[in-house]
């Protein structure tokens, strides 16, 4: 599993974290039943805080997606869903690449547009979050 | 007792000049957690009162729930709790074994599995003398002193300033498990925000002598928000007044709003200036540091 964590970015680390480990579970990296990294070894590997990783696996285990059993560590849970998931990751590629191609020909750099997408991504997570909030 | 250091109204002048007003400061167990401020905010300050190197003037102190300087505890808080300073002075005519050597017997908890962990993670040359040890080489030796001496609470003076960026996250790594594995809390000053982001849960940002945010790192990230908004003219300056807006920055026709309580109501509150355009961000650490300390 190859976690890269932004650690600059707004974005809370934890979410990050669970973030990508999802993403390793939905691309295959991780299959379901295996067992993920100690806490420890995330936390050495990436140089990040124990606790940190904890509440992401604390998190990840409230939403059902990890088990983590006393004293032998966490386990990822059987996906039912796993395959629909790389056929809509595989799906979105397609509508987005378009998009992306479009960015390129315009002359945005590689950052630019990533900046882009993420400043997007925040704002229909954010529009998101409001809704919730309201109801 | 979860809270492994707890100030509450701490205060320290300099010959009438004040240093610290009134900290209150809470760091739990297990915890790392980096002390930010700008040069001269109070954060050395800080670290010498904790380390009853520094008189306070007003205030309680509690390492490990015991009151720093009643002589029945002072000692067993010590035991408790190292030190890295920030201008990690070592003997001079000492090599690199000789100085382990020399500090070992001091700390009767010295865990020699660490001492040989990190000689070996550092490199560090045994038969050289300090004075010939690179500045990156006498800091891991002051981390490794610090580390090994199986202390629950390390406490950090700015302890990667001058490091290159390899040695730096070499250093953070072994923090790093050094919490993992012995549930060692950490407690630094630091300079560097991406280190601090990196490798704390908590941070504490002191200016002028006060705390002006304290907290789990990833709340602060998730309860913040930018809110930027585009004026046809210049932004009203009422904008600051706002209640839940922290911080106000006008330049040109555009407001920057920093807020943490009910982002919703102040969006809200700010549409009804008409601007043409809203912008809900999330913030990163350095700009909440940078809104804290400067101000408009």
């Amino acid at each position: 599993m190859n976690l890269r964590i932004n650690f600059s970015s707004g974005v809370p680390i934890y979410q990050q974290l669970m973030e990508q480990i999802k993403h390793a579970v939905d691309t295959g990296a991780i299959k379901g039943g295996e067992q993920l990294p100690t806490i420890r070894k995330i936390a050495e590997d990436l140089a990040m805080n124990p606790n940190t990783v904890a509440r992401a696996y604390r998190e990840l285990e409230r939403e059902g997606f990890i088990e983590v059993r006393h004293g032998s560590g966490a386990y990822v849970g059987m996906p039912s869903t796993s395959s629909a998931k790389v056929a809509g990751i595989r799906k979105a590629a397609e509508v987005l690449r378009p998009a992306m191609e479009r960015g390129l020909a315009i002359g945005l750099s590689e950052s630019e547009l990533r900046r882009v997408f993420e400043d997007e991504l925040a704002r229909l997570q954010e529009n998101a979050a409001a809704a919730r909030r309201r109801t | 007792m979860n809270e492994i250091i707890a100030t509450n109204g701490l205060s320290k002048s300099y010959d009438g000049k004040p240093a610290l007003i009134g900290l209150d400061l809470a760091v739990p167990r297990g915890s790392i957690c980096g002390f930010l401020g700008r040069n001269g905010a109070g954060k050395t300050t800080t670290l010498k009162l904790l380390l009853g190197m520094l008189r306070r003037d007003a205030g309680t102190i509690r390492l490990f729930g015991e009151p720093v300087d009643s002589e029945a505890s002072s000692i067993a808080v010590r035991q408790r709790t190292a030190f890295v300073s920030e201008d990690k002075e070592l003997y001079p005519f000492m090599t690199v074994n000789q100085t382990i050597r020399f500090t070992r017997p001091f700390f009767p908890a010295w865990r020699r599995d660490l001492e040989e962990k990190y000689l070996d993670l550092f490199q560090l040359p045994k038969k050289k003398l300090v004075p010939q040890l690179s500045k990156g080489m006498r800091t891991q030796l002051m981390l490794l002193l610090a580390m090994a001496r199986g202390a629950e609470l390390l406490m950090m003076d700015e302890p990667t300033s001058g490091l290159d960026p390899s040695l730096t996250e070499e250093v953070l790594q072994a923090l790093a498990d050094l919490a993992a594995s012995d549930g060692t809390t950490i407690f630094f000053s630091s300079h560097q925000l991406a280190e601090v982001e990196q490798l704390c849960d908590r941070v504490c940002l002191i200016d002028r002598g006060q705390a002006v945010i304290a907290g789990v790192l990833d709340d602060l990230k998730a309860e913040y928000r930018r809110i930027l908004l585009v004026f046809d003219a210049e932004p009203p300056r009422e904008l600051a007044g706002l209640p839940g807006v922290d911080h106000l920055r006008r330049r040109g026709r555009t407001a920057s709003l920093l807020a943490h309580v009910d982002v919703d109501a102040v969006v809200e509150r700010a549409r009804e200036f008409g601007p043409c355009s809203v912008e809900v961000r999330p913030v990163t650490l350095k700009e909440l540091f940078l809104d804290h300390v400067r101000g408009e």
